[in-house]
């Protein structure tokens, strides 16, 4: 090995270390931005040394430098663009769309690999890199296809609905054979182009035929489990070139979508293979629905929930996707500030599937300007509810149902939100309507639950005026 | 069996093992940043983008190696800045109005 090579190589050492504690620092909310950096500064060490890399080798073409430049510079002015611009309602289109892209690049890049390879008229490939060739291009397609997909269904381009058609199992079984058989026979030394483009194809049009029957509620899952496959893909691509750096990080990130593909299952009470496979996942729970007629429940005005709250100690704001999906996080916050104002102990209990993508909830409140500290975990504030005397329900609806306690139902055995533990329970709800689930919530049945019917936003602002008019500070 | 894929292997392994570790104790309110700051590593795919555009000498190692890099590039840039953003919004206190207003739309930095 010559210096030269050592000094690159020990640069990809240390971009990998970056990596690994920039998502170390991840751990808490006052070291995250320092990891973020330490993460990118990571990256263009990498990326710096590959060009020192490409410049010391000297085999890029004078097309090669206008091809990487000008693509490198159009992705970029793009990618920058898109994360200065977006709303952080739409972060889960956003992660889904860079997930798309990064495994096609890392399907192109084995592709590109594989025909410059067969081009020449050496003997093949060692079987090792093929089967890498082969995985690289299958994972990076369906994350291709099925993120653009995914992130199609959360813009509202396509129809958020399960998309069933008929024969889809046979078609997926048929897609299975074509990438099988394909790999099978590249295995064999052959160096087809054509079959490996046949195996692209198929994997591209399984990506879509595997997203679309998925519903927009399930979307948390499918985000994280793409996101896991990018990961996969871009080590398969490290292998393919023979490069560390590329399987160090795309192992992290493959570790990082299956711990969140997990946690969100399993916040759902769903399997993974039964989101893939399709359940009972319909559409959103913001939907419209008839009152239920037999439910006997009590209906509060704004001026009872201000009083109720603000002469409350301590008050725990349940919100839903309903509140990100009526914007009101800024209503939210204003209110949870006239509370605090007045001596009440505001904090927010987060539902690991509140959102659309794990943890959007948070970023949704944080962008509100609500202080990170309020905001807590699942478990962490469960047992609080006991000891609050307000609980405020605001666009969540499943994770809040006592229901999830009996077995029998369908969302039996899901963590939920001890909301039925407060003293007192107000929820914001436009209609009786049933949730994502399609159950009644026990919850507004609770004599000591008080529905105040209205829409998320104007709701909230109603009871702000009600708390500034009914209640003094101090 | 050869040592390239064993070393190969190796590395893969040991590195799931070490993100498993370091990512099961990220607290649940930075998963979205956390999927994002992923996302943005995985746009280290753009330094197999640049490799392969420099090793292609044909129309369609150039037209593929073009598309590789602005997916990689788009990834990697756009990863660590709406990263960025987000994380920026997190804070311990509420933020002055005007902090939060411009801060982070214009990328600047507000300590």
């Amino acid at each position: 090995m010559s210096a030269f090579d050592t000094v690159i190589r020990l640069a990809f050492l240390a971009a990998a270390t970056a990596f690994v504690l920039g998502l170390h620092e991840m751990n808490s909310p006052a070291t995250a931005r320092r990891g973020n950096r330490l993460s990118a500064a990571g990256m263009a060490l990498a990326i710096g040394s590959t060009l020192a890399l490409v410049i010391h080798t000297g085999d890029i073409s004078g097309t090669g430098w206008a091809v990487l430049g000008t693509g490198t510079a159009i992705g970029a002015v793009a990618g920058l663009r898109m994360a200065r611009t977006v709303q952080m309602t739409a972060m889960p289109q956003l992660v889904s769309l860079f997930n798309a892209v990064g495994g096609g690049a890392a399907a192109l890049v084995a592709i590109t690999d594989f025909i410059r390879v067969a081009g020449e008229d050496a003997p093949g490939q060692p079987v090792r890199i093929v089967v890498a060739v082969v995985l690289d291009v299958v994972i990076g397609s369906v994350t291709l296809s099925g993120s653009l997909i995914a992130s199609g269904k959360l813009q509202g381009l396509l129809t958020s609905a399960p998309v069933v058609f008929p024969a889809a199992r046979l078609l997926n079984l048929g897609l299975g054979l074509a990438v099988a058989g394909g790999a099978g026979y590249l295995f064999t030394g052959s160096q087809n182009v054509l079959v490996l483009l046949a195996i692209t194809v198929a994997a591209a049009v399984f990506g879509v035929t595997m997203v679309l029957p998925i519903g927009g509620a399930d979307m948390p899952v499918v985000i994280s489990l793409l996101n896991a496959f990018t990961g996969t893909a871009v080590a398969m691509a490290g292998f393919v070139l023979d490069s560390p750096v590329l399987i160090i990080a795309g192992a992290l990130v493959g570790a990082s979508g299956g711990i969140l593909t997990k946690l969100m299952a399993d916040a759902m009470n769903r399997s993974i293979t039964e989101i893939i496979i399709g359940g009972f996942g319909v559409a959103d729970s913001t939907g419209v629905a008839v009152a239920g007629a037999d439910a006997q429940v009590r209906a509060v005005t704004a001026e009872d929930a201000a009083i109720q709250l603000g002469y409350a100690s301590k008050v725990i704001v349940v919100p839903g996707y309903g509140l990100a999906a009526a914007q009101a996080q800024y209503e939210m916050r204003e209110l949870a500030e006239l509370l605090e104002a007045r001596g009440v102990d505001v904090s927010y209990a987060i539902h690991p599937v509140a959102g659309r993508m794990p943890g959007h909830m948070n970023v949704l409140l944080a962008e509100a300007n609500v202080p990170y500290p309020q905001l807590k975990e699942m478990d962490d504030i469960n047992p609080e509810f006991a000891r609050a005397d307000v609980a405020l329900v605001v666009g969540a609806n499943d994770v809040t149902n006592p229901a999830a306690r009996r077995p029998g139902n369908p969302i039996s055995g899901m963590p939920i939100l001890d909301v039925d533990q407060a003293r007192s329970v107000i929820v914001i709800k436009r209609s009786m309507g049933q949730g994502y689930a399609g159950l009644d919530n026990d919850l507004y049945a609770d004599p000591k639950t008080g529905m105040f019917f209205a829409d998320a936003k104007r709701g909230l602002a109603a009871i702000t005026a009600a708390v500034k008019a009914e209640v003094p500070v101090g | 069996m050869t040592g390239e894929l064993m070393s190969d292997l190796t590395i893969f392994v040991l590195s799931l093992l070490v993100g498993l570790e370091v990512i099961s104790k990220v607290p649940a309110t930075l998963h979205t940043p956390l999927m994002s700051a992923a996302n943005s590593i995985h746009g280290i795919v753009l330094v197999g983008a640049m490799l392969i555009a420099a090793s292609a000498h044909s129309a369609t190692g150039y037209v593929l190696a073009f598309i590789a890099a602005a997916f990689a590039a788009m990834n990697v840039v756009g990863g660590y800045a709406v990263t960025e953003r987000m994380l920026q919004m997190f804070r311990r206190r509420p933020a002055t109005a005007a902090s939060t207003s411009d801060g982070h739309r214009n990328g600047t930095e507000t300590p």
